[in-house]
């Protein structure tokens, strides 16, 4: 077309604002449908609702530990002996990684008990129980090694084994969660 | 080539009647009949067809296995034993998809340091390269996926590992994995997803792969010489000329893959995944399938924080670092000369990559405190020498320089050797020169 079309386009501003008001529309509506679409994918409620369990600690004896599952992790509950509290104390927290005390991952009181989530903080295996250089724990996969408190001392991980919410309900019963 | 025009000729009425309609028999005729291809082709450029057998043999027995087998995580494991011990032929069928999965990749490796080589990525074949790549990272996936649905312990911790891996990117990771995980942990709702995503990806990759053959078919294929077809004399017709040696290979091909399947179906597995996944307990030796080793040896091979930055997440920015810079590879090679046959100096640090990789796959598959040899003793006696985790050091620093210095540095710097005028000059120099 050679001649300019005059009865559009006198108002330029009405056009733009049509065209900004579509695409404001569509992206407004590509979000709402992402929402689902995305959210979906989250933990379903039957997933979050989440347990806590009770622990009767009679069962673990000295120098062990026992694994329960807890929120489809394992949850390790492990009886330390006198030497190995005593080596986890010694320890000089400014040589550590994740710089924790001892006294900071058990309970005042308790301290024989130590409860951690047993999933190794580089890559989520599970460490296995008295091997490796600290006495704690080693992890199969690529190799970080803990020692009797839990706290990472070599390999890959960044991170000390976590110590989930728990308290004592007695001296022989724990409930965490 | 696109500018190779249509010799198809319908002949009979119905054909004339479709091609007017739609020409798709013109287009498998162009494409797999006349398309001309350079005639010096060697071995090494039929696996472009094996690969596209092994993506069908996948698929046709994938579908089978899915309409045995049960995506949730108290039965995947029994039926995935039911299949190889009640459904009939279910053994076969299932042998041949896991173990297709290694030849897929087997086939894939040749594949791609065949591109290497000689110089198949460099222009105008960079879409046609990035969409292999992207093949390649979906048969990654796939294979991935496929893995973790029989659901015995390697193919649980191989879920936990490599999930986790996306948990190391800083501040929203962990919400991440949570949402690819859908749960605080691998679990029932993981082994669904993934089951979808198996089934899913595959035609995906199909979609990927029409994509990569339009590409190679607008630019025309490479060849040895890495000179471009210059006139009809350097071309034969597909057929029968390439497919009758495709043919060949793919029966080679098909051999090999029936002595794994018949003879030793479980030579690339691991025993543990004959076990059934067990969250409380991690196997002793968890090592990814061979096809994934060089890439989890790059991951291992950081143990150490740079600055703020921790192992972890070098560990795993290098992993996929290592990927992406196949992707980045025509943009990194500063050659003129395409193919290595005429490049004196590159071809060595090339036999060196694989070399390379190959070290980093050996690597992969052992325990990092390992030894690769002892020199001395310690004062317990306990052996002393190289570990694997500095070999795999050694070799990834390898790995990283030949794509970001010594792929530039050497294009700029090496005399390459004369190249042929066109590929009839250098098929007949070949055939002067035997005659002698
Ligand atoms: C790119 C193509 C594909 C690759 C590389 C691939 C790879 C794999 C691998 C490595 C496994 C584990 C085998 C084992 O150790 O048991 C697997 C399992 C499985 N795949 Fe695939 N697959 C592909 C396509 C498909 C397709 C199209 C389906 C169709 C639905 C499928 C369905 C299954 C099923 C049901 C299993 C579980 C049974 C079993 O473990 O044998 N796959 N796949
Ligand atoms: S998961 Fe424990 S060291 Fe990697």
């Amino acid at each position: 077309m050679s001649e300019p079309v005059t009865d559009v386009g006198q108002d330029p501003n009405r056009r733009d604002f049509i065209y900004i008001a579509a695409g404001a529309g569509a992206v407004g509506a590509a979000a709402m449908v992402a929402v689902p679409l995305i959210g979906q994918m989250n933990p379903a409620a039957d997933t979050l609702a989440l347990a806590s369990i009770e622990y009767d600690l009679s069962k673990v004896e000295e120098g062990m530990q026992a694994v329960v599952k807890w929120r489809g992790k394992p949850l390790f509950v492990r009886y330390r002996t006198k030497k190995e509290i005593a080596e986890a104390k010694a320890v000089d927290i400014k040589t550590l990684r994740d710089p924790q005390t001892d006294a900071e991952r058990v309970k005042a009181g308790h301290e024989q008990y130590l409860v951690l989530i047993g999933v190794c903080t580089h890559l989520g295996c599970v460490p296995n129980f008295g091997t490796g250089d600290y006495g704690g724990w080693f992890c199969p996969c690529h190799g970080s090694e803990y020692d009797t408190s839990g706290r990472i001392r070599q390999g890959p991980a960044p991170k000390n084994l976590e110590v989930p919410e728990y308290t004592f309900l007695s001296d022989t019963k724990i409930k965490v969660g | 080539m696109s500018d190779h025009p249509s010799t198809y000729e319908p002949k009979s009425g119905i054909e004339k009647w479709l091609d007017s309609r739609l020409p798709i028999v013109r287009l498998a005729y162009d494409s797999f009949v006349d398309y001309p291809t350079p005639k010096n082709l060697n071995y090494w450029w039929t696996f472009g067809g094996i690969l596209s057998l092994c993506l069908g043999v996948q698929i046709l027995t994938g579908i089978i296995l899915a309409m045995h087998y049960t995506a949730n995580a108290d039965l995947a494991f029994d039926s995935v034993e039911r299949i190889m011990r009640d459904v009939n032929y279910g053994w076969l069928i299932r042998y041949v998809h896991a173990n297709g999965a290694s030849m897929f990749f087997f086939a894939v490796y040749i594949h791609m340091f065949r591109g290497l080589y000689y110089g198949s990525y460099k222009a105008p074949r960079e879409v046609l390269w990035l969409l292999g790549c992207i093949i390649y990272f979906l048969m990654i996936a796939t294979a991935f996926m496929g893995y973790v649905l029989p659901w015995g312990q390697m193919s649980y911790y191989g879920a936990v590992v490599i999930t986790n891996l996306i948990g190391a990117i800083p501040v929203v990771g962990p919400s991440i994995l949570t949402w690819l995980q859908g749960g605080f942990a691998v679990d029932n709702p993981t082994l669904n997803r993934f089951f979808s995503l198996h089934y899913l990806l595959p035609f995906v990759i199909a979609g990927v792969v029409v994509l990569h053959i339009w590409a190679l078919h607008v630019v025309g294929q490479n060849n040895p010489t890495g000179v471009e077809i210059k006139s009809k004399e350097d071309t034969l017709p597909f057929t029968p000329y390439a497919t009758v040696k495709d043919g060949l290979a793919m029966i080679f091909f098909l051999i090999v893959f029936a002595v794994f399947v018949f003879f030793a179906p479980d030579a690339m597995g691991h025993a543990d995944n004959y076990v059934k996944a067990n969250p409380l307990q991690t196997p002793s030796h968890i090592v990814p399938e061979w096809y994934m080793l060089p890439f989890y040896a790059i991951l291992r091979a950081i143990t150490f924080d740079i600055g703020p930055i921790p192992a972890k997440l070098l560990g795993v920015t290098a992993m996929f670092g290592a990927i992406a810079l196949i992707f980045a590879l025509p943009w990194l090679d500063t050659s003129k000369v395409k193919s290595m046959r005429y490049r004196p100096v590159m071809r060595w640090f090339f036999v060196l990559f694989v070399l390379a990789c190959i070290g980093l796959g050996w690597c992969g598959g052992q325990l990092p405190d390992n030894l690769v040899f002892s020199i001395t003793t310690d004062a317990h006696g306990n052996p002393l020498g190289l570990k694997v985790v500095w070999l795999s050091q050694l070799l990834a620093v390898y790995y990283f320089a030949f794509f970001l210095i010594i792929m530039p540095w050497i294009g700029l710097k090496e005399d390459p050797l004369p190249v042929p005028a066109s590929i009839s000059e250098a098929v007949l120099a070949a055939h002067a020169k035997k005659k002698g």
